[in-house]
């Protein structure tokens, strides 16, 4: 897999840290409840077709990533710093 | 059909004509009081311990597959009950007695070889790490034995000792650890539950879970609705799918694990040896293949296949740790899909829906659980309460934050098991 970094272009996937799905992005507030933080930390989609994941470009530009990708094809559609996704 | 050496003796003087299908390939009916989601190793054991141990009858498993196609026909086949935490501890012990009984409960030659497991250490800390762990294993009453360098090379004399940044300290050896050949345990499972009534039916997608009130109603598949009382969902990396037919979201990522095997050679490796410094991992089959893995790909993946730099990893590992591997041909590869829980450790307990069990959460090393597992789900499955070897694998220990089970102690969160 390569993924093309939007700082620094196309890289090798060895770059890159794999942190999971994009839900964390979406951090619930402290008092959202014991329901809230549990589908934040543990519960997952995990479909097998399209995803949006953060990946961690540390071998590079240390920028935190949005990438779309396909965990059936492994073909990346879509990235974008995470900085700009969540906005 | 019984299997008996006279048998197999009278079969090679005869062109072995009188050999029969292990199992029958049955139409799906209308209704079952038990139905398995998955004809992997896991629901086939279930379905053999309802049978054998709870006399129920009326049970088929579904296997969108056909059996033996899945994880458990492809995996490095390490049987081990070497772990340390309370929960897990228990269980893998309770699945290895059951291993060292499984032929003779099944006639089936599995081929389980328990020719001892060595992990190896490489530092004073590491050292102290797995004298504890090989404590808590007597503890539990299973076997294991500290090795200083010199002991382990009376084993593996072959080892790299002296590399510059991993020299050999020692090993903890376990010896009741080794190998079975896995095809033969799907196929022997199958075989015992076919023969006790269990209907396995083969190239049948489970598409929808039927629920009422609460309650589980049955299933629909590829091959029509299918009416049950009780329904079990056994389907490894493809948990997550199927859970969520049943409206659940589960602590579950998929993930990529590579295994692979070389071309057959004369006997060289005659333990499971560990080298988690390098996440190496190798034996030698009976056939003669080194068959050898190393650690996930590290990102969720359903492809069945990995990437490069895992292979290169591996591989450098190997050559790392016994250089006398490097001349050997890598046959093939292959990528299981591991369903990873946020602790490393599996579930196995009822759900919210009343009659709809879960048996997931295997991670990488559902093979050696194949027994316990199906013995302890199908406890669940016929008296409604958790079998005591497995009580410990609940589900909501990750919601609760109690009974968190991370033999790593890296903490309870996805990607870093």
């Amino acid at each position: 897999m390569r993924i093309n970094c939007p700082v620094c272009g196309e890289r090798d996937r060895r770059e890159f840290y794999y942190k999971g799905a994009a839900v964390a992005l979406e951090r619930p507030a402290p008092d959202a409840g014991e329901a809230a933080w549990d589908a934040y930390v543990h519960l997952r989609e995990n479909p097998a077709g399209e995803t949006r994941e953060l990946w961690y470009h540390e071998s590079g530009c240390n920028g935190w990533l949005v990438v779309t990708r396909n965990t059936v094809s492994h073909e990346i559609s879509g990235v974008a710093l995470a900085s700009e996704a969540r906005s | 059909m019984r299997f008996s050496g006279l048998k197999v003796l009278k079969e090679g003087l005869t062109g072995n004509k009188g050999w029969k299908p292990h199992w029958r390939d049955p139409e799906p009916k209308s209704e079952y009081d038990i139905v398995i989601i998955g004809g992997g190793g896991h629901g086939l054991s279930t379905a053999y311990y309802l049978a054998a141990e709870y006399g129920l009858k009326n049970i088929a498993v579904l296997e969108k597959g056909y059996i033996g196609g899945g994880n458990v026909g492809r995996n490095t086949t390490i049987v081990r009950a070497n772990y340390f935490l309370p929960g897990n501890s228990e269980f893998y012990s309770h699945s290895l007695k059951l291993w060292e009984g499984l032929e003779e409960e099944l006639n089936y030659n599995v081929m389980h070889s328990q020719r001892g497991l060595i992990n190896l250490f490489h530092s004073d800390g590491q050292r102290d790490a797995f004298a504890r762990r090989g404590n808590a294993m007597i503890n539990q009453g299973d076997d294991a034995i500290l090795l200083d360098r010199e002991g382990v090379r009376k084993h593996l004399p072959y080892l790299d000792f002296d590399n510059v940044r991993f020299p050999v300290f020692g090993g903890l050896l376990h010896p009741r650890g080794g190998t079975a050949r896995h095809d033969a345990v799907a196929w022997g499972y199958a075989r015992g539950a076919d023969q006790r009534g269990v209907d396995l039916i083969q190239n049948c997608e489970v598409t929808g879970i039927d629920i009422e009130n609460g309650k589980v109603r049955g299933v629909q598949t590829s091959r029509g609705a299918i009416r049950a009382k009780k329904v079990a969902i056994v389907v490894a990396g493809r948990s997550g799918q199927v859970a969520a037919m049943a409206g659940m979201r589960l602590p579950i990522e998929s993930h990529v694990l590579q295994a692979f095997v070389s071309e057959g050679l004369k006997p060289v490796i005659d333990h499971v040896v560990s080298f988690g410094m390098g996440h190496f991992y190798i034996s030698q089959s009976d056939k003669g293949g080194l068959v050898f893995g190393g650690d996930l790909d590290m990102y969720a993946s359903y492809a069945a296949r990995g990437n490069l730099p895992l292979v290169e990893h591996v591989m450098e590992a190997g050559m790392t740790l016994m250089p006398m591997i490097g001349k050997a041909k890598v046959l093939r590869s292959w990528g299981g899909i591991m369903d990873m829980t946020p602790d490393g450790s599996p579930i196995i307990d009822k759900t919210d829906t009343e009659g709809l069990y879960l048996d997931c959460g295997w991670c990488y090393g559902g093979f050696k659980a194949v027994p316990g597992s199906g013995n302890c789900l199908a406890h669940l499955i016929a008296t409604d309460r958790p079998h005591p070897a497995a009580e410990k694998l609940r589900l909501d220990r990750f919601r609760s934050g109690v009974g968190l089970m991370d033999e790593e102690g890296t903490g309870a969160q996805h990607n870093l098991h």
